[in-house]
């Protein structure tokens, strides 16, 4: 069996499964948020009934993260709605934006978007908040009600997106339903040249299979290269996972695996436990490709689709109005850490959004220094304009106040992860995806350019 | 929900993402809410650029589509996992969507919530028909008739599925068929 069948069966009670079987799995972990909480808890109260109560109360993650920072008041209200039923059921792991168990959010835009507004639980993106916060586990199955759920991936979970009836159901039983996928295999060989990116790695595995080429499938990364890659990088590929319409993406388990999840399981004090799944001698892959990493070059994924690739230096003729940094994908420490190194000393010249995934990302900014300057600083400086407001913001467009979302006809690049017509606000802009060393590149020269003419 | 079903298409190509079917700024409307789940299907596909689709699917002021049907290339549904983008479709009283292919979620969204068929056509409908042109849509014999042709293309069977959309979803069909308690 591969990673994917090797979870799958382990959840479904069964010796084996293969790629096709309808099985019925246990979750291990049920995460929502702010846009699609609302409308679960409304599935779940629908169909079990008013005074139901969920399945676990433990392994129940609801995280605030998408439409917070903004003054509208249906989106404030979805916050309070969260609060309430973790209220009514004793829900152990809320992430709420306020402190006052008994307050309701309201956001002041008076403060403008830059300060914090938000209290000491708060954690940010879900997807990069449920590893910061220890609730990702090797082996294990985690549903999302959010399509970049298969982040978690990179941990040897198996974790995938599911809408709000299907989320309402496991919300009650624990259970459900799902087919269990065909594998496709990449194995990463080589280590990435300096000035390349994990993200970089996705886009061109997207490119060279398309946007649709992992429909209904589990997409496992494996091989010494991706060995050599380090969780955060991991994290950014199995994330985009997606974006070639996958069901999951899957590392294997290794000794970065181990040390980040006890490192972060103990930390949060959430349960330590795991069991991972390691490779079968025979494995049945749907198809096969093999990726020397040493020869990859930055990459972009051009409006209007992830699939859409050229090489960031074919595209230096593309003026651009913005630039953005930030999301589960491109938000992490490790990403502003290498769009710095690039910025770091220089100004950038189109508008640029900087918008760190987790509050704790924020701290880490603000508490590294190079030469005796904080990086938040050195990018502040460099005229990046830095929210300490940590979210999903502009990735997604969002309500129109939302920080960085492009309100009128332009072209952003971005570290984010969608580029389909509208997804960063107006539908007639235009996203092009990159890594944040190419975002940063980008940024000081108004166009797209080739990170590898700054990187020292 | 009846075993045909006849009226004009709307026709759109690949990669409709969830975002053109409903822009993520309509995110704040619950769909199980009633007055929300209406005013969903006012934002139906209002995302598709105007410069590729000039002619809105639900007109504007309006709740309701003239379309019953959605003819559409490869990939529909791609993106988010957002259960949003097939119930604003289904409030805006579309009932079927015909296209070459689907993606994951959104094809599981159709199902689990029982707003639409998907049903997969490997003729590339979305070449063929325009905006406004009447189709026969039968689900038992999986055909699709366009009735200023006579032309008949067939679309893959729904299997499994076709009982628990015609059950109007998958808590509906769970209780009917007693997996779950009434």
């Amino acid at each position: 069996m591969t990673l994917t069948e090797k979870i799958l069966a382990r959840a479904a009670g069964k010796a084996q499964v293969q790629a096709g079987d309808n099985v019925w799995v246990k979750a291990d972990t049920l995460m929502t948020h702010d846009v699609c909480g609302p409308g679960t808890i409304g599935v779940f109260k629908r169909e079990f009934g008013e005074d139901a109560k969920v399945w676990d109360k433990e392994r129940i993650v609801i995280i605030p993260d998408h439409y917070i920072f903004t003054a509208d008041s249906r989106s404030n209200r979805n916050v309070d709605i969260l609060r309430e039923f973790v209220k009514q059921q004793d829900i152990k792991y809320f992430y709420d934006v306020i402190d006052d168990p008994d307050g309701k959010w309201v956001f002041n835009p008076d403060q403008g978007l830059l300060k914090k507004q938000y209290g000491s639980n708060y954690a940010g993106v879900c997807h990069t908040a449920l590893a910061h916060r220890g609730h990702t586990r090797p082996g294990e199955v985690l549903f999302g009600t959010d399509s970049h759920t298969c982040m978690a991936g990179a941990f040897n979970q198996f974790a995938t997106g599911i809408g709000n009836t299907d989320a309402g159901f496991v919300m009650g039983t624990g259970k459900l339903l799902i087919k269990v996928p065909e594998t496709m295999h990449f194995r990463l060989e080589g280590e990435m040249q300096p000035g390349v990116m994990a993200k970089d790695i996705i886009l061109h595995i997207i490119g060279e299979i398309g946007f649709d080429g992992a429909t209904y499938r589990a997409m496992q990364f494996d091989g010494p290269g991706a060995n050599s890659l380090t969780v955060d990088d991991r994290m950014t590929i199995a994330n985009m996972a997606i974006e070639a319409g996958g069901k999951n993406g899957i590392f294997e388990f290794d000794e970065k695996t181990r040390a980040y999840v006890d490192h972060r399981t103990s930390m949060n004090g959430t349960r330590p436990n795991y069991d991972p799944v390691e490779r079968d001698a025979n494995e049945t892959f749907v198809s096969e490709l093999v990726v020397d990493l040493s020869k990859l070059e930055p990459t972009i994924a051009c409006h209007p689709d992830p699939g859409n690739r050229k090489l960031a230096k074919e595209m230096s003729d593309l003026v651009l109005d913005r630039a953005y940094i930030g999301s589960c994908t491109g938000g992490k420490t490790s990403d502003f850490l290498a769009f710095a190194q690039v910025i770091k000393g220089k100004s950038v010249v189109i508008d640029t959004f900087g918008v760190p995934a987790t509050p704790e990302i924020v701290n880490d900014l603000k508490t590294t220094e190079w030469d005796g300057k904080s990086v938040w600083d050195i990018l502040s400086d460099a005229g990046v304009q830095m929210t300490e407001n940590a979210g999903c913001s502009a990735c997604l467009g969002g309500p129109v106040d939302t920080f960085g979302r492009m309100n009128k006809p332009m072209k952003c690049i971005s570290a984010t992860n969608r580029n389909f017509p509208g997804r960063m606000g107006h539908k007639e802009s235009q996203v092009f995806l990159a890594s944040p060393a190419t975002v940063a590149a980008s940024a000081l020269t108004g166009k797209v350019t080739d990170p590898r003419e700054y990187w020292s | 929900m009846s075993k045909v079903i006849k009226g004009p298409v709307y026709v759109v190509k690949d990669n409709i993402d969830t975002d053109q079917i409903i822009p993520a700024q309509y995110l704040n409307l619950i769909p199980t809410i009633e007055d929300e789940y209406e005013k969903l299907g006012s934002y139906a596909m209002c995302g598709l650029p105007d410069s590729l689709y000039p002619e809105r699917y639900v007109e504007e002021g309006k709740v309701d589509s003239q379309y019953p049907i959605v003819v559409a290339g490869r990939n529909f549904g791609c993106g988010s996992s957002r259960e949003h983008a097939p119930i604003a479709m289904g409030s805006a009283d579309c009932q079927l969507v015909l296209a070459e292919s689907f993606a994951r979620i959104f094809f599981r969204n159709c199902v689990a919530t029982g707003e639409l068929y998907p049903c997969e056509c490997t003729d590339r409908l979305c070449d063929v028909l325009k905006n406004g042109d009447v189709v026969t849509v039968d689900l038992d014999a999986c055909t699709v008739t366009v009735d200023e042709t006579g032309k008949t293309y067939s679309f893959k069977p729904l299997g499994d599925v076709r009982s628990v959309v015609d059950a109007g979803g998958l808590f509906n069909y769970a209780r009917q068929n007693n997996m779950i308690s009434a």
